[in-house]
């Protein structure tokens, strides 16, 4: 336990007991007592009116964290093209880089991808190192891990980035265990500690009910995943060149167990969240998978996209692809219209960046309009008619 | 068959609210439950079982001595035994301890053919354990699988879920899977079963019973840390429009257009 109860403080007044997310104090004998299930979040130490709660330094032992430069971004390309959340990590990774005032790099995995090269450094990278192989024209667990991996060894970068795709997600934990080393997950907020140069990896926690704020203080590289439409875009330079550096990708017999037979495209409407400018949800609120079809013609109007709550994807309403929140996709268009969503913690999670966030709904208490720039109380099956009017 | 599956006690977060006026967590009365993703892990593995005679599924987790309940509610939908990693010495243990301690104990367990478990648990969303937990035994493993097409002498054909659209992918055995809910449909329990459930030993195993020393778990077997936690500050209230309808949506496309927003 990282977390300690000093007897001599406590005055056993419960507060932690109640307050702790994780049930992880009791009482015993009139004291407080940290059990096996706390995550050594650090509520309790905030919460505690006497300060009797304590955290104490006890992590794993590290690494050589001096022997380990330069920010590393994931280029994750599918078909030949390059994801858009690896560009926005290029953005993201160059502010780190400058606070830590070393390059930015990326890595790029593919078979014949070198045309995306340029593009890396026109985003802002100072090197790129590169495999080709057979092997890695598209993505597979086993090539890719062993690839990266080795370049890590070699190079030994101090961050990585890499978007929390179903690629990202896929691929970082397998890292991670290689480099003994830790990973957090699905970040929305990176920072440099301005003293000692650390990474300080925010991100949900406990459904989007909490933000934690994770260090990686004595194991590197620090890895984070980001989650799609989270940082910005940087500025693209057209003629920015660096540095390539070409990395080795040999693969003997056993090394790579897993083949993608095919990949199939598409099935479901093809459903953009992430890049989209306008997303139009739909809710419980609809109370019927037709409701849909009038926030279609909405979204359609102002060339946006449908979104939906976790309730109308558990309802089999719509695919589970329009999910925005928690579970679903992370959103920030410049437009989000919240119809019918009462507005659980979990999807404000997922929508709460937005740039302008509208919500319609008939009860003037629902959460939703907490986070809302423009709120209208009414029935959707009204209103949204009445936009569309206004829109001509 | 021989198939493992891991699964979670978890907190059901969706029962749970902030209170409005201190924006701290109110937990009471907030259930546990079995973790969505792990329920759906466990149900292929039963339907597998179900296909192939002499098949046997177990049932490996880590958590507090109370995570036996979830235990035997998967007992009781079918699996045929269930173990439970439990110590003090696993507390605080971030996905890099936990995959350790799970691998272990799957070791212990072993002989399997194929593990199985959820994507990730909803009380901390990372989709980590199960990769890892592959990479420590030296096996492969293919995440957010949405079917299993086929299964062969020593490999296995299954989807795996993209974000717009799918894969197929044959992984050789042994190996990990992990499950997403479009899977399939978990059973519920039947009532015979509870009572077998309850008649069954849920083997508990503490660090020295999977060969781990206590410095190679939880909090001191992790290298990341949390600084702090906070709950997320809400964002300031808006406007709230007024008048008929028709009002209403004049003035939101006004404002609207006057930020440049459309």
């Amino acid at each position: 336990m990282a977390v300690r109860i000093i007897p001599e403080k406590c005055k056993g007044c419960q507060k932690c007991v109640k307050e702790c997310p994780f049930g992880a104090i009791s009482m015993q004998e009139k004291l407080a007592a940290v059990g096996p299930s706390c995550t050594n979040c650090g509520v309790c130490i905030d919460i505690c009116p006497f300060g009797a709660i304590e955290k104490l330094d006890e992590g794993a032992r590290g690494v050589d964290t001096t022997l380990y430069h330069d920010v590393w971004v994931f280029a994750e390309q599918r078909d030949g093209a390059l994801m858009s959340v690896s560009v926005e990590l290029l953005g993201e990774g160059k502010k780190l880089a400058d606070e830590i005032g070393c390059k930015l790099c990326a890595i790029l995995c593919g078979d014949g991808a070198e045309g995306l090269i340029g593009e890396l450094f026109e985003y802002g990278a100072d090197k790129v190192y590169y495999a080709d192989a057979p092997e890695l024209k598209s993505y597979n667990t086993d090539a890719y891990t062993k690839v990266i991996y080795q370049a890590i060894v070699k190079y030994k970068p101090e961050i990585v980035l890499l978007g929390a795709t179903h690629i990202g997600r896929d691929l970082g934990p397998c890292l991670a265990v290689h480099c003994g080393t830790g990973l957090t997950a699905d970040c929305t907020k990176l920072d440099i500690d301005p003293e000692d140069k650390k990474l300080m990896q925010t991100r949900p926690a406990f459904g989007g009910n909490l933000m934690a704020t994770i260090l990686c203080p004595n194991h590197r590289p620090q890895m984070s995943t980001v989650r799609p439409g989270v940082m910005e875009k940087p500025e693209r330079v057209i003629g920015r060149t660096g540095e390539r550096i070409d990395i080795a990708a040999a693969f003997k017999d056993g090394d790579i167990r897993i083949r993608v037979l095919e990949v199939i495209k598409g099935l479901t409407e093809q459903v953009s969240l992430t890049d989209a400018k306008v997303i139009v949800s739909g809710g419980a609120g609809l109370g019927g998978p037709e409701g849909f079809e009038l926030i279609g013609r909405l979204a359609d109007r102002l060339g946006g996209v449908v979104g939906a709550s976790r309730a109308t994807v558990d309802s089999g309403w719509i695919d589970h692809s329009h999910q925005v929140g928690q579970t679903g996709t992370t959103v920030k268009p410049q437009v989000y219209f919240a119809c019918g969503i009462s507005g659980a913690i979990q999807h404000l999670a997922g929508m709460q960046n937005s740039g302008y966030i509208v919500a319609i709904n008939k009860n003037e208490n629902a959460p939703i309009f907490e986070v809302a720039d423009y709120g209208i109380v009414g029935d959707l099956y009204k209103v949204i008619p009445a936009i569309l009017d206004v829109l001509g | 068959m021989k198939l493992i599956v891991c699964a979670k006690q978890v907190p059901d977060t969706n029962e749970v609210k902030i209170d409005p006026v201190k924006g701290t967590l109110i937990r009471e009365g907030v259930p546990s439950i079995l973790n969505p993703d792990d329920a759906n892990a466990l149900e292929e593995a039963l339907a597998l079982k179900g296909r192939y005679p002499g098949t046997t599924v177990s049932v490996i987790s880590m958590g507090p001595p109370q995570a036996n309940y979830m235990l035997r509610e998967c007992l009781a939908m079918g699996a045929d035994d269930a173990y439970l990693l439990s110590s003090r010495a696993f507390g605080g243990a971030d996905t890099c301890a936990t995959s350790t301690t799970i691998a272990a104990g799957i070791r212990k367990i072993g002989g399997y053919d194929i593990i199985f478990a959820g994507r990730q648990a909803i009380d901390g969303d990372t989709a980590q354990v199960g990769p890892q937990t592959a990479q420590r035994l030296g096996i492969p493993s293919v995440t957010y699988v949405r079917k299993i097409r086929q299964i062969k002498e020593k490999s296995v054909i299954v989807e795996r879920q993209l974000e717009d659209g799918y894969e197929v992918i044959e992984i050789n055995t042994p190996c990990l899977l992990t499950a997403v809910k479009e899977l399939n449909d978990p059973r519920y329990m039947s009532i015979e079963s509870i009572e077998d459930a309850y008649k069954k030993d849920i083997a508990v195993w503490g660090e020295g019973d999977v060969s781990l020393a206590p410095e190679d778990c939880g909090l001191k077997a992790s290298p990341t840390q949390v600084f702090r936690s906070f709950t997320p500050p809400p964002k300031g209230k808006g406007e709230m429009l007024s008048g008929s309808v028709t009002e209403m949506a004049a003035a939101l496309i006004a404002r609207l257009n006057e930020k440049h927003a459309l």
